[in-house]
Order: structure tokens, then C-alpha cells, then sequence
């Protein structure tokens, strides 16, 4: 215990350290502390990308949905793949235009593609509500490795609040060059720890891949499959449309993409980048081992499954190193996530209203506030870590239609369609959530394939609909681009 | 620039239309469930994918250039 606790420290030091030294001398202008200065290689632009794919939800939720669902978790090898496609065309159209316009945020993009900061301010408001839950389930993954490789000296809730201060304390100091530093350490990290529980774990307990499935299917027929009606073959393609569109809508994604040195690095990246995919495979089988060797953990504790399993097979130190690794695995987007929060806020909700303030240090004073509450919010939010997931890619896939739009030589939307349809189709994400209906309840008449379909593509449709009904009515095309107005 | 797109089109075929007949459990491929080796091997086949479009890309060619 003292040991695996020890290590996780360790982990945490090397982590704070190389993000204070990154930061060194010069002044730290807005631009720089959001965008590393626009001068970040191809190197580090792919280790920031997959700092932001290998996250918590990588080591815990993935395992945990394995667990819990079987095959419906490999939607998350297709959608990612599928972005990466998408990627190809969109990122370096987006790059140009935010190099061209010295953008820092996705709001100022849209501010300027629809020329009204309005806009802005419902992007960064949409943005913000997606980024929440976000940050809540690596603050929670968090909670729920330090708990469990500490063999319980330290409670997930000290654990979630300590945390939320570390990555508080360590954003304000150093912004994205901390991120792409730390960024280094965690994945070779994770490759080992997440590599070494999905070859051993499996092997120890069913000596081959193919026993293990082979067990799997003698035990629960079909359940490495699409095998439920919920999660079935409908579910699958409507989440993977839904989360391929929404993959490139998260604000700091979008910011992350601003901070690439060349538009060709893209397009290199989008030819790599689906083989790193390949490795979900390991989470894979440690998740289905887990479902035969430690049977029956109850519906809201599935995301600790794997470390479950690797606690009764694994010695501390071995559990030490899993932890630092985890530790590490939220620690890096959580500081993404949290530097674009509190940069959105500031640039485009704050400086509206006071256009004379410093907007570096308004960001910098945003950071504390938006930990705390997402502090609060962990402690106190039971979901499931990829139900919190498709949650918040359900609510960021709302400024895709308005995004793409925009790409058109002529975008046939204006600004006040763009905001009702966010609107609208946010509003119908909150509302269905809250109430946990389903597309059965919203839309009884659809024949039953459609009936399991994702929610989001209900709120996807309601947008564009609201979207094109309110351009027509107000009919105001989107106005030429005056210099004077950009922001 | 057509054999691009077409290009492109093959992951989605591959991840989205051909699911409703891949998703089964056997025959087993490399010891993995049928639809988990489908969606692997669509993995590998994305990447040789793009990487045919990046080389018929000309706006690669002219980066190399300048």
C-alpha cells in the first residue's frame, strides 16, 4: 500500500515539475498560454491528440462499458477512426482560417464565420456545458484509481478534491506547454501499464485470447457482439455518426488544432492516427476478462473493474504504477479541458461585458472558479463514466451543422438560425436526459430498428429543422465580414 | 480526385454499412469475435486508405515541393 501510494506520487512530482520547467522564461502573452504560440511540431500536436484519446475514460470507462455491455463498446474504435477521416479535410480548413483571422478559441471562429458575437456566446456557453461532464469523469476516474491503488488510505472524495487542486494550481502556472510535457510522460506510461493488464490479465486466467472469448461465449452467448436490442446494430450506427460528428466540435480539440506549426500536419496525422486505435484492443480484453474473473460487481461500479482485477492479481508495486499512470491519464486532458474553459469564458463571455480588462489574467482567475465547481460536481454526480461520455458528445455534436455550414462558399444559414438550432437541439439533449426518455418515447410511430437509435440524432435532426426554419423567417444572409468587427 | 473520395467512402462502408452483417460472435479470426476482427481489420484498412489520399493529394506534393 505504502509503496503503490509512493509511486502515485512520484507519478504526480514528475507530472508538476516538467509542467513548471516548460513554462520558462519569456512572458506569457493570452495567445501563447492557450495555443503554445502557434509553434508546436507535428511530435507534439499527435502526443496532445492522444493525451486527449488516452484519457480516463480509456483505462476506466472503456473497461467498465466492456463489463457492463460487451461488444457495444467498440463504437468507440469506429468513431475515432472515422474522425480521423473526417479530419483529413476538415482540420486543415479550420487551421487556415483560424492562422488567417489570429483566432485563440471555437467561439471566435464562429464569430467570425457569422459575424455576431451572440453566437459566440452560445458556443462557449454549448461548449462549456459539454466540457463539464467532461472534466467531472476524469476528476472521477481520478477519485476512483487513487481509491482503489491506495487499497483504500486515501477515499475516492479526498481523492477527487485533491486532485481538482493540483490541476488547478498547475494550469494557472504553466497552460498548454504543461499539458504537451506531461503529455510525453503519460503516454508511455499508459502504452506500458495499458499493454502489459491486456496481454497478462487475460493470459493468467484463460492462457489465450481465444479461451478467453471462447469462455466468454460459453458463459454469456453473444455478449462480444452487438447483443441487445437497446445497444444493438441501430444504437451503434446513430452513436458512431453522432460521436464522429461531435469528435471535432469539443472546444479544446478545436483550440488544440490551432496550435499545429503546418496544415500538412494533418493530413500526416490522419493516415497514423487510426492505428493508435488498434490499442483499445488491450482495455478490450482486460474488460472481458474481468466480466469471468471478478463476476458480479453491481451495474453503478462497473469502471472499477479493472482495477479489481489487476488488485487480485498483481502485487503493489505493479498497482503503484497503474495508479501513477491513471493518475496521469486524467490529469493531462483534465488540464486541457480546464486551460480552454477558462480561456472561452474569458475571451468570450467576460470580455463582452468589459472590454478593457485584462483578459490574460480574467482567464487565469476563471481556472480556480471552474474547478471548483467541477470539484463539486464530481463528488456529487453517480453516472457511469461513458454514460457521462456520450452525454457530453451528445451536447457538443449541436454546433456541427452551423460548423459545416459554414465551410459552404455560401452558407445558406445566418446567425440567428445557427443560435435557435444549438439551442434547440441542446435543449432537447438536457431535456431527454433528464427525464431518461428514449427515441421510443419522443417518436413511438418510427418502425422498431429506429426506435433504439441514439437521442442525438434526434436532436441533430430537430436542429437542422429549427436551423433552416429560423434562416428563412429572419432571412438576413450572413452579412460580409467587417475588419473592424473582429474580436 | 474521384479515386480519392472513393477512397475516403471505404471506412465508412466498412464501420457503418456493413455492421448488421458482421455483428457475430463466429466464425472466431486470431482468437477475436467475428465483429471485433471486422472492426480491427477496418482499422488497418483506414490507414491504408488514407494513406493512398495522401499520396494522390496534390496539395501534398506541392508542400514537398516548396
Amino acid at each position: 500500500m505504502i509503496v503503490s501510494l509512493a509511486l502515485m506520487v512520484l507519478a504526480l512530482g514528475v507530472a508538476v515539475y516538467l509542467g513548471i520547467r516548460a513554462r520558462g522564461r519569456s512572458a506569457m502573452s493570452l495567445e501563447r498560454w492557450a495555443v503554445g504560440g502557434r509553434s508546436l511540431g507535428g511530435v507534439f500536436v499527435f502526443l496532445l491528440m492522444a493525451g486527449e484519446i488516452y484519457t480516463t475514460t480509456t483505462f476506466l470507462g472503456i473497461s467498465g462499458f466492456v463489463y457492463g455491455n460487451g461488444g457495444a463498446a467498440y463504437y468507440i474504435l469506429a468513431y475515432v477512426t472515422l474522425a480521423y477521416v473526417v479530419s483529413y479535410w476538415l482540420l486543415p480548413v479550420l487551421w487556415r482560417y483560424a492562422k488567417d483571422h489570429d483566432l485563440v478559441s471555437q467561439a471566435d471562429f464562429f464569430i467570425r464565420k457569422y459575424n455576431s458575437r451572440g453566437l459566440g456566446v452560445v458556443v462557449t456557453v454549448i461548449g462549456v456545458a459539454g466540457m463539464v461532464p467532461f472534466l467531472v469523469l476524469q476528476l472521477k476516474g481520478l477519485g476512483i484509481i487513487v481509491a482503489e491503488a491506495s487499497y483504500g488510505a486515501v477515499p475516492s472524495s479526498a481523492a477527487i478534491v485533491i486532485g481538482g487542486v493540483l490541476l488547478t494550481g498547475y494550469v494557472t502556472l504553466s497552460g498548454l506547454f504543461a499539458a504537451a510535457w506531461t503529455s510525453v510522460v503519460k503516454d508511455i506510461l499508459i502504452v506500458i501499464v495499458v499493454g502489459f493488464l491486456g496481454i497478462y490479465l487475460p493470459l493468467r486466467y484463460f492462457g489465450s485470447f481465444g479461451d478467453l472469448f471462447a469462455a466468454i461465449e460459453a458463459a454469456r452467448p453473444r455478449f462480444a457482439a452487438l447483443h441487445t436490442d437497446d445497444l444493438g446494430v441501430s444504437w451503434y450506427i446513430s452513436t458512431v455518426v453522432v460521436s464522429t460528428l461531435g469528435f471535432y466540435m469539443w472546444p479544446h480539440l478545436f483550440a488544440a488544432t490551432f496550435s499545429a506549426r503546418e496544415e500538412s500536419t494533418f493530413r500526416k496525422n490522419a493516415v497514423v492516427f487510426p492505428l493508435y486505435q488498434l490499442f483499445l484492443l488491450f482495455v478490450f480484453f482486460a474488460g472481458f476478462a474481468a466480466v469471468l474473473a471478478v463476476p458480479g460487481l453491481p451495474a453503478g461500479q462497473a469502471d472499477l473493474s479493472l482495477l479489481r482485477l489487476a488488485k487480485e492479481s498483481l502485487p503493489p508495486v505493479v498497482i503503484g504504477l497503474v495508479g501513477g499512470a491513471g493518475l496521469l491519464a486524467a490529469l493531462v486532458p483534465g488540464a486541457m479541458l480546464l486551460n480552454t474553459t477558462s480561456a472561452l469564458i474569458a475571451n468570450n463571455v467576460y470580455k463582452p461585458l468589459r472590454p478593457g480588462a485584462d483578459i490574460g489574467r480574467v482567464a487565469r482567475l476563471m481556472v480556480p472558479c471552474v474547478g471548483a465547481v467541477t470539484i463539486y460536481l464530481a463528488l456529487n454526480d453517480g453516472a457511469a463514466i461513458v454514460n457521462l461520455l456520450l452525454l457530453a458528445y451528445a451536447l457538443v455534436t449541436q454546433l456541427a451543422p452551423a460548423l459545416f455550414l459554414s465551410l459552404l462558399p455560401r452558407n445558406p444559414a445566418n446567425d440567428w438560425g445557427a443560435a435557435a438550432g444549438m439551442l434547440a437541439g441542446t435543449g432537447a439533449i438536457v431535456y431527454l436526459t433528464v427525464n431518461g426518455l428514449s427515441m421510443a418515447d419522443v417518436a413511438p410511430f418510427l418502425p422498431s430498428p429506429l426506435l433504439h437509435l441514439n437521442v442525438g440524432i434526434f436532436a441533430l435532426v430537430l436542429n437542422l429543422a429549427v436551423l433552416a426554419l429560423v434562416s428563412l423567417i429572419t432571412f438576413r444572409r450572413s452579412p460580409a465580414l467587417k475588419p473592424e468587427e473582429i474580436v | 480526385m474521384w479515386l480519392r473520395f472513393i477512397l475516403a467512402a471505404v471506412p465508412f462502408a466498412l464501420f457503418l454499412g456493413a455492421v448488421p452483417w458482421v455483428n457475430r460472435v463466429e466464425p472466431y479470426v486470431l482468437g477475436l469475435p467475428f465483429l471485433l476482427f471486422w472492426l480491427s481489420l477496418s482499422i488497418v484498412v483506414t490507414s491504408a486508405c488514407m494513406a493512398g489520399v495522401y499520396r494522390l493529394d496534390p496539395a501534398n506534393r506541392e508542400e514537398a515541393e516548396q
